[in-house]
Order: C-alpha cells, then sequence, then structure tokens
C-alpha cells in the first residue's frame, strides 16, 4: 500500500543558499503527484527531499517537516538509510549498475538489506519485479547479461524494478522519461497507471502533456528570478490546474507561454 | 491502509527495533550526515554530468594511452576536453584554418617538440633493449671453462641459468610480498580519502602519503635495516613459530630480522603512494548516478562503497597494484642494505641468507666485476627488464579492458 505524505513549511537550503521556500502540500495515499516548473525552480531539489536524499550533497539542509504517515522523516531517531529502504527514487537518466547483472540489478536493494534469500525466493522476486516494470518479458532470456545492454528505455524499467523489488511504499521519480525516446516514454507512463495500485507515486516531469495524462494532483513550482528561491505556486487537482488554475503564472504556464 | 498498522511497516518505527534505535544507532547516523557532506564532492547538476560522464567515457576508451599519469592527473585530461567541447567552431573549416593560421608558429614548434621527446623516449627504451641483449649474449655463449672463471667472482653460481632462476624467484618474492601487504592498506587509505574522510583530513592524509614517495629509497634502507629489522624480528620470531606447530612444517626465523619478510615490508611501505594515488583516482571517478542509485536503495556508506565504488574502481585498483609491483621488482638500495643474500629458491621469508633480489645483486656485485662477469650481470638486468615490462603491459591491458566494465558504453 501507498502511504501518504505531509509536508509543512519547508525551506530546502544548499549551504546559505534557499533553493526552495516555505513549500506545504498533502500527497494522497496511492496517487500520483506531478511536479511542474520551469527550470532551476527546485523540482528535483524538493523530490529529493522526500526521501533523504538531498543531504547526500555537501552542505545540503532542510527546515520544516516532511511527515510520512505521521512519522517525521527528519526527527534524529530517523535513520535516513531506512527513509530510503521505504521511499524508492526512479532518477533522470537510467542509471543501472553496470558491473551487475539484470538479475542482480534487480536484487540489489534486497541484498543490501542483508538479508539472505533464498535462490526460489529471489528468482521469484526477480519475474515479480521485472514484470511489475513491465520488462520480464523483454528480459526473461538473458537474465544473466549486463544491465548497461539494454536500451534506454529498457534500462529506465529495470531501475524501476530496481526500486520497487524492496517494496518501498512511496516512488519517486525525477523526470523518468526526459531521456527515453515516445515508445519507451509511453511504457513508463503505462507503468505508472498501474504502480498507483501500490504505490505513492512523485513525478517531476518537464513535460506538461505528461502530467496531464499521468497524474491525478499537480503541483506548480515557479522562481521569480535565477538566485530566488523556488515556490510552490499552486496544487490542484490535475484537470483544474490545466483548465482553471487559480493563479495567473501557472496558466501561462500550462498553456505554454513560458518556461 | 489504516495508519496504526502502516506506521508498524516502517523499518525504524517497529516497536521491536526501538532496541536497534539506541544510542550508538543515532550517532551512526549523524556520522552519516556528517560525513555524507564528503561523500559526493564537486556534486554537478544532472545536466552537467552529461558532458562529463562523455569526459570520462573518452578517457576510459582511450585505454591504450592511459597511463599512470593520466589516472593521477585526470583534470589535466578534462580541461583538454573541455575546451574542444566548448569551441563551437570546431566544425567549421573556414574559421578552422583561421585558427592555424593564427597560432601557426608556436603550434608547429610544439608539435615538432612532442613528436620529438615520443621518438627520442622510443629511442632511448630500443637502445636499452639493443644493449642489454647485445651485452648479454656472451654470458650466454659463454664455453663452461669461460663460466669457470666466472665463478671464481661468484662463488655462488651453479650455472648461468641457475643463478637467473634463484634471482627471479628472489626478486617476484620479495616485490609479491609486499604488494600483497601493500595493496588492502593503500586501497583502504584511497577508500577513506575518496569516500570517508571529511574534506581537510581528506587533503591532509593524500599530501603525507605523497610525503612517503619523496624519501629516498637510501633512508628507507638504513631505516629497514637499523631501526625496522631489529624490532621486527620477535614479531616474526612469534608467527614462524605459530606456523611451525602445523605438523610437517618447519618455519625458520632469522636473529637479525634481515629476512624477506622485512625487506617486503619496507617495499611495502615505498609503493605504497603509488598505488593509494591511482585508487584514489580512480574511487573519485564514480559516477554521481551509481553512488546514488545504491544510496536511493538504502545503501548504507560502506553498502555504497560495496555496490558503486569498488566494482567501477576495480580494474583500476588491479592496474594501481600492477604499477605499485612494477616498483617493488626493480628497488635496489633498501633491499640491498635490508636483506641478507642468499642464492636459494625457498620459501622460508622469515629467515636470512635465503634469496636475492635482480637489481641487488647486480648492484653489490657490479663494483667488482670484469669481463664476462660484467655479462653475466647484464644477462641478469635483462631477465628484469623483461619482467618490469611485461608487468606494465598487464598493467595497460588490463586498463584497456576497464572500458568494457565500465559501462561506459
Ligand atoms: N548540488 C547543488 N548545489 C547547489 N545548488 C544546487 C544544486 N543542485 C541544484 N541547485 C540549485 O537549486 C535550484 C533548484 O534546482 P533543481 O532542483 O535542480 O531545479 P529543477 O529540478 O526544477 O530544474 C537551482 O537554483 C539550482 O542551481
Ligand atoms: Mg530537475
Amino acid at each position: 500500500m501507498g502511504q501518504r505524505i505531509d509536508v509543512e513549511h519547508l525551506n530546502i537550503y544548499y549551504g546559505d543558499f534557499l533553493a526552495v521556500q516555505d513549500v506545504s502540500m498533502v500527497i494522497e495515499p496511492n496517487s500520483v503527484t506531478a511536479l511542474i516548473g520551469p527550470s532551476g525552480c527546485g523540482k528535483s531539489t524538493f523530490l529529493r527531499t522526500l526521501n533523504r536524499m538531498h543531504e547526500v550533497i555537501p552542505g545540503a539542509r532542510v527546515e520544516g517537516l516532511v511527515e510520512m504517515d505521521g512519522v517525521n522523516l527528519y526527527d534524529p531517531d530517523i535513520d535516513p538509510v531506512a527513509v530510503r529502504r521505504n521511499i524508492g527514487m526512479v532518477f533522470q537518466r537510467p542509471n543501472p549498475f553496470p558491473t551487475m547483472s539484470i538479475r542482480d540489478n534487480v536484487l540489489a536493494g534486497v541484498k543490501l538489506n542483508n538479508k539472505r534469500i533464498s535462490k526460489g525466493d529471489a528468482d521469484a522476486l526477480v519475474e515479480s519485479s521485472l514484470a511489475g516494470a513491465n520488462l520480464w518479458n523483454e528480459v526473461k532470456d538473458r537474465l544473466d547479461k549486463p544491465g548497461s545492454g539494454l536500451s534506454g528505455g529498457q534500462q529506465q524499467r529495470l531501475c524501476i524494478a530496481r526500486a520497487i523489488a524492496v517494496r518501498p511504499q512511496i516512488l519517486l521519480m525525477d523526470e523518468p522519461c526526459s531521456a527515453l525516446d515516445p515508445i519507451s516514454t509511453l511504457a513508463i507512463e503505462d507503468l505508472i497507471q498501474e504502480l498507483k495500485n501500490d504505490y505513492t507515486i512523485v513525478i517531476v516531469t518537464h513535460n506538461m502533456q505528461q502530467a496531464a495524462r499521468v497524474s491525478d494532483k499537480t503541483a506548480f513550482f515557479n522562481i521569480a528570478g535565477t538566485g530566488k528561491p523556488g515556490r510552490l505556486i499552486e496544487m490542484n487537482d490535475t484537470p483544474t490546474i490545466f483548465s482553471t488554475p487559480a493563479v495567473k503564472a501557472t496558466e501561462d504556464y500550462v498553456s505554454g507561454r513560458f518556461g | 491502509m489504516g495508519s496504526m498498522p502502516s506506521v508498524g511497516s516502517l523499518t525504524w518505527a517497529e516497536p521491536g527495533s526501538v532496541g536497534r534505535l539506541g544510542e550508538g544507532e543515532v550517532v551512526s547516523d549523524r556520522d552519516n550526515i556528517a560525513a555524507s557532506e564528503t561523500l559526493l564532492p564537486e556534486f554537478s547538476r544532472l545536466e552537467d554530468e552529461r558532458a562529463e560522464d562523455a569526459v570520462l567515457t573518452s578517457q576510459v576508451n582511450a585505454g591504450s594511452n592511459l597511463t599512470a599519469d593520466a589516472l593521477v592527473r585526470p583534470h589535466t585530461i578534462r580541461s583538454d576536453r573541455a575546451e574542444s567541447l566548448l569551441r563551437p567552431d570546431a566544425d567549421n573549416p573556414k574559421k578552422r584554418r583561421h585558427r592555424q593560421n593564427a597560432d601557426r608558429g608556436f603550434s608547429r614548434v610544439f608539435r615538432w617538440i612532442a613528436t620529438g621527446s615520443a621518438i627520442f623516449i622510443l629511442a632511448v627504451l630500443a637502445a636499452v633493449a639493443i644493449f642489454l641483449i647485445y651485452r648479454a649474449l656472451p654470458a650466454f655463449t659463454a664455453t663452461d671453462a669461460q663460466m669457470a672463471e666466472v665463478r671464481t667472482h661468484l662463488p655462488r653460481m651453479t650455472s648461468l641459468w641457475g643463478l637467473m632462476g634463484t634471482l627471479v624467484f628472489g626478486t617476484l618474492l620479495a616485490a609479491l610480498l609486499a604488494l600483497l601487504l601493500a595493496t588492502p592498506i593503500a586501497v583502504g587509505i584511497a577508500l577513506f580519502i575518496s569516500h570517508y574522510a571529511p574534506k581537510r583530513v581528506a587533503g591532509i592524509i593524500s599530501y603525507v602519503v605523497d610525503l612517503l614517495a619523496a624519501i629516498p629509497s637510501v633512508v628507507f634502507g638504513l631505516w629497514g635495516a637499523l631501526v625496522l629489522a631489529p624490532n621486527i624480528r620477535t614479531f616474526w620470531g612469534w608467527i614462524a613459530g605459530a606456523l611451525s606447530r602445523v605438523p610437517g612444517v618447519t618455519v625458520s626465523n632469522s636473529a637479525t630480522g634481515r629476512s624477506v619478510a622485512t625487506a617486503s615490508v619496507v617495499l611495502a611501505v615505498m609503493i605504497l603512494p603509488i598505488i593509494t594515488a591511482v585508487s584514489r583516482e580512480v574511487f573519485r571517478q564514480t559516477p554521481t548516478l551509481h553512488e546514488e542509485a545504491a544510496l536511493a536503495l538504502g545503501a548504507t556508506r560502506w553498502e555504497m562503497v560495496k555496490t558503486a565504488v569498488l566494482p567501477f574502481g576495480r580494474s583500476g585498483v588491479i592496474s594501481a597494484a600492477m604499477l605499485g609491483l612494477g616498483r617493488a621488482l626493480g628497488e635496489t638500495m633498501a633491499v640491498l642494505m635490508i636483506l641478507s643474500p642468499g642464492f636459494l629458491v625457498s620459501l622460508q621469508i622469515f629467515d636470512g641468507g635465503q634469496v636475492q633480489t635482480i637489481a641487488a645483486f647486480i648492484a653489490s656485485m657490479f663494483p667488482e666485476s670484469a669481463g664476462l662477469t660484467i655479462n653475466v650481470l647484464i644477462a641478469c638486468g635483462l631477465a628484469l627488464f623483461i619482467i618490469s615490462m611485461a608487468v606494465n603491459m598487464g598493467a595497460r591491458w588490463i586498463t584497456a579492458r576497464r572500458a568494457e566494465f565500465s559501462g561506459a558504453n
């Protein structure tokens, strides 16, 4: 089951630079939320705070509250490693481990948990994860080949399979299709629709049609100028954002007048 | 989807795991964060990574000329590359011609100097090889009577091949032992510098390790013979005693400590800097992309190193070790001063008078040699030359193969 995320008054910094200011939002369980906005407005930065990947950058920090089902992810007692095990992430560029086979890529996260997993269980997990990422039929005959030998779209689906193999509750995706061709993009959009049943999904996208096609809610971020912090301008049901947004800037952006 | 049960499914919130979240755990998390500030130095935005990866790819693909130098100083390569990426008129023949005209004078001269130097180096190498072969030949073709004459100078020589065999054995034994000791330590230091230590500490440690390379080998020799040997010999005695307890095994040990084991320890210290420097640079070049992939799966620092950094750096570490091996094979002074020589094929590494290395043998015999004895020494030098070349070529071959495994395609 997916879980709910509450963000309250979140400020995100790189060192002394305030990159994103005062974001509050609610992300419903088992929904797809799209984050849209012009380049540099802090979509990726915000997304990375949701699984504490932000803080792997030297000097990066946050102020405010991020809760997953009522648990404050930034509580000092919370292990960031455990957070990342529960909140999966798919990156802009497909990044399967180049030295591992397809099978080992899928199992990478599970093996990290130091769990001894029997071969039968591992096989079942590999199949279900790859099937869940709509990749099983394409790779079932070459599971022992390196993951880097796949096409870009297949690699990205392998990364999704790797992320869902550890059974996270939430899946974060940062422009997962921006490096892919249209057919692979469609395959991943279909996949997102299916994954919604099991996970809460937050997806950053540069592509407005994609946001309209896959998401239930859309959050529009904007930035007043270079050096200024990005802000959440408005968030609403996707059809509303694309038809009758409350803010003029949103309307300008979704109608392609800037960005 | 009730809120309580799903909270329970969070690994960190499980009641049973509360104990696990005691002081120590929290402290280590804090460490995680603090140390993670150095985790991804020069983190670049995704857009930039593309260019950077392209640079890395080209660097890796240029395997054939990927020397230790290129590994140690990737920045020079990067900036060259970056320059060619930035040059918008690179494809415009008209502008290019213009540019060529503009810097024709200096550019030409520089190219001549560069080409000339390359040819010069090849010529020197060929000259050395020819010299060695030419001057070694008399030793191989000498009659028994002539060899008997040599034997008066080298009383412990049975035959030329016998001598060379024992020396090659001694050389390889000392160098491989040194490698065995140095590589794990060097990799550990390199990993600490590249992925664990705070920036300042990393800088200091790098500097100290590099300083080791600046100590003259004769100083290492003095230290090894006067300080290390007398102090380490009790330790060797202890190990030898322990090993001797295995039935059928007798391990002797030297009363002075001037054994291969001691010489290898000093050699290990001497090759530590090169292996550390090369490994460090290779580890630093691990793509951020893969490090983040591991972290996002919930890897701890060490797990991230295991899944992303070590596989990426493996072949680089191997070629670093080969470079270190090359250095250990040829090291003369330290071995000469520390090792009590012998001419056996013996694995008694804790005892003196067992083996000798080629380099130390030549250095010790040369001053009093003349005639055919010199040819014998040169034949030994030829053997060392061949071994060193083989090791270097092995390192290059592995470095070139790196391209296939790096996923850079
Ligand atoms: N690693 C970093 N270090 C410092 N500043 C960064 C870093 N990554 C992003 N930023 C800055 O944060 C702001 C938001 O960037 P980002 O989240 O990548 O925007 P988006 O994903 O919306 O294009 C930008 O001003 C960018 O320059
Ligand atoms: Mg982005």
